[in-house]
């Protein structure tokens, strides 16, 4: 638990950070994102060597961003075995041959393995740039400009301040229960109810003084938001850049075009 | 049960998207027409507190092993659906965020998949008819012995449903070669453990809450005012539940061998794969003249094509100049980072 506290707080540090991506607008990140991974994902299964070209764009905005490639790994250690168990089971189910290296046949099962892989993490890459780059409280003004109803922007923002504070709350009952119940596993079934439930109670009590001093300082139907910066041309241009690149990745194969010159 | 964004194709998870939203749209809604604003914290500090709260470990008395709570059962009984509802949004967006747990593309699918049935599917089917029933009878044990019934019911019911369309949604994607019958058989049981586990734990919490402060629960009327009303919803509700645990524990057995059509449905990729890697369209597919201009229109407006890259000529040449010409883009990546990591150090020496 206090590992996930200290990522937590280390996500809150990059996000910190100066560079040029960072100070690019909140809104043109997450719309750039969201379109390099639906492109990634309308990739066809089997086409590998469309796909693979798609690492420049993550790869050049670790560059720019100054965030780096190992922390990123690093922290999707946990989820990325999970991506790649799922394609794991094509190479037994899709064993014709598409293509023979040096006398090796390569199974197309193989092939949209690796791409699957791929897929994710990609995904997974970008998706944990623009965490690492955007600070919450400028991704929900940005999500509140994109008109996303204000009660689901206030309402993210309220738990991500508030899931600290319960993770450090939990934290130190259970290093509490665990001194108290030396060499035990876990929470003894006799505590389940009251372990959580205790908590549950308090926070409730809690939420209301919240919600009173929220009213105190004039809260009335949504958060105001500190002006954040303007939507910039230079924001509009990267946005337009990078989809264009996107698209042209898409729509013809570098990979190919790239190994033409070379080989002819 | 967190999906990942690889496991969607992007039509998949538009839709899923939209089905999400809708409820979440609904949801908003009612909020807002209840006109509760002081259910904005409340919401906030219960999600969090759920989030921090799967991150618990349960001792399962007898085994080793241990079990966590997943939450949406939970929040909805103690928020009402749709509080519940949205409060999972959050936290599942949190995780999708923060923790890269499930992607962001796949967070409508997730939210359906964890948030809809816990909530919905749990609360109107299970949960409410349940509460307000008259099983085992009257007084506060009974209560007890209901919310323990409703919250192992509700948890295991909505896990399978969740699991059953995480199976459906990669299928249909065409992500992965598995059998439909086998991934079932792969999902359903492993969920079956952890729905009944993730219920004992919603119990025991809401049964301690109940003990301490009933009046949190939603949708438990505590007076006695009529039930009998109820009876037929009840009564249907319980033959859906049985009708669904049956399924549940059927599909478990009939799919352990998946049948010769499932496996010709989903296990058998098209002949005409094997020659090219799906960038030479002409050498598979049925060919007429309708058929083919079907194609062409397909071709120019759909954002997903069968993609062929103009003047390949053989199969062999394309994979050929693909393998090479990936193997410089690899080469400019790692170019890329070593030029970052030199102007990085310049940088440093500079400041």
């Amino acid at each position: 638990m206090q590992k996930a506290l200290a990522e937590l707080s280390e996500m809150d540090e990059l996000a910190a950070r100066k560079s040029p991506v960072h100070a690019l607008h909140p809104a043109a990140k997450l719309l750039t994102t969201i379109a390099y991974i639906l492109i990634t994902l309308s990739f066809d299964k089997y086409d590998l060597s469309g796909i693979i070209p798609m690492v420049l764009w993550p790869v050049l905005m670790y560059q720019i961003s100054g965030v780096e490639l190992r922390t990123c790994f690093y922290k999707l250690r946990i989820v990325l075995p999970l991506v790649m168990a799922v394609g794991l089971f094509n190479p037994l189910f899709d064993k014709e041959i598409m293509l023979t290296i040096g006398g090796v046949g390569v199974s197309g099962g193989v092939i949209s393995m690796i791409t699957l892989m791929l897929k994710g993490v990609f995904c997974l890459m970008v998706s944990f740039l623009l965490m690492a780059t955007t600070k919450i409280d400028s991704l929900c003004a940005a999500l509140r400009k994109l008109h996303v109803p204000a009660m689901m922007v206030s309402l993210l923002q309220l738990t991500y301040r508030y899931v600290g504070v319960m993770t450090e709350e939990l934290a130190v009952m259970t290093d509490a229960y665990h001194l108290r119940a030396p060499g035990q596993k876990g929470i003894h079934i006799s505590a389940w109810g009251s372990f959580l439930g205790q908590l549950l109670l308090r926070s409730m009590d809690r939420a209301q003084e919240l919600y009173a001093s929220m009213l105190l300082r004039g809260y009335h139907d949504h958060f105001h938001y500190a002006d954040i910066e303007r939507f910039k041309l230079r924001d509009a241009l990267f946005m337009a850049g990078c989809i264009l690149f996107f698209i042209l990745l898409r729509y013809g194969n570098i990979a190919q075009l790239l190994g033409g010159l070379v080989i002819r | 049960m967190h999906m990942a964004d690889a496991l969607l194709a992007p039509a998949v998870a538009a839709t899923m998207y939209v089905a999400s939203a809708s409820a979440a749209g609904v949801s908003i809604h009612k909020l807002k027409k209840d006109d509760e604003p002081s259910k904005l914290p409340v919401m906030a500090v219960t999600s969090a507190l759920v989030f921090a709260g799967q991150m618990i470990n349960y001792t399962i008395p007898g085994t080793g092993s241990s079990g966590h709570m997943c939450g949406g059962m939970m929040l909805s009984a103690l928020l009402g659906p749709y509080a519940g509802f949205l409060s999972m949004i959050v936290i599942l967006a949190i995780q999708c965020l923060f923790f890269a747990d499930g992607g962001l593309m796949a967070l409508g699918a997730n939210c359906w998949n964890m948030a809809f049935y816990g909530c919905f599917v749990g609360y109107f089917l299970i949960w409410r008819p349940i509460m307000n029933g008259k099983w085992f009878g009257e007084g506060k044990s009974a209560e007890r012995a209901r919310i323990i019934a409703a919250s192992i019911i509700g948890c295991v019911v909505t896990l399978q449903l969740g699991a059953f369309s995480v199976v459906l949604e990669t299928s249909l994607s065409g992500i992965t070669e598995l059998p439909f019958g086998a991934f079932c058989a792969l999902m359903q049981p492993i969920h079956l453990a952890i729905g009944l586990v993730e219920g004992l734990i919603t119990a025991a919490v809401l049964v301690f809450v109940h003990d301490s402060r009933p009046e949190l629960l939603s949708g438990v009327e505590l007076s006695e005012e009529g039930s009998a009303k109820r009876s037929l919803k009840t009564v249907v509700a319980i033959l859906a539940i049985v009708a669904l645990v049956v399924g549940g524990g059927l599909s478990l057995l009939a799919s352990g061998n998946p049948d010769g059509l499932e496996w010709a449905l989903f296990g058998n990729a098209d002949g005409g794969y094997s020659t090219n890697m799906g960038l030479d369209e002409e050498n598979f597919g049925v060919s007429s003249g309708a058929a083919d201009k079907a194609e062409s229109i397909q071709e120019k407006t759909s954002f997903l094509p069968d993609y062929a890259f103009p003047g390949s000529e053989s199969a062999a040449g394309t994979t050929v100049s693909g393998i090479v010409g990936s193997a410089i883009v690899a080469g400019v990546a790692i170019l890329i980072c070593l030029a970052g990591g030199f102007f990085r150090k310049r940088k440093m020496k500079t400041e």
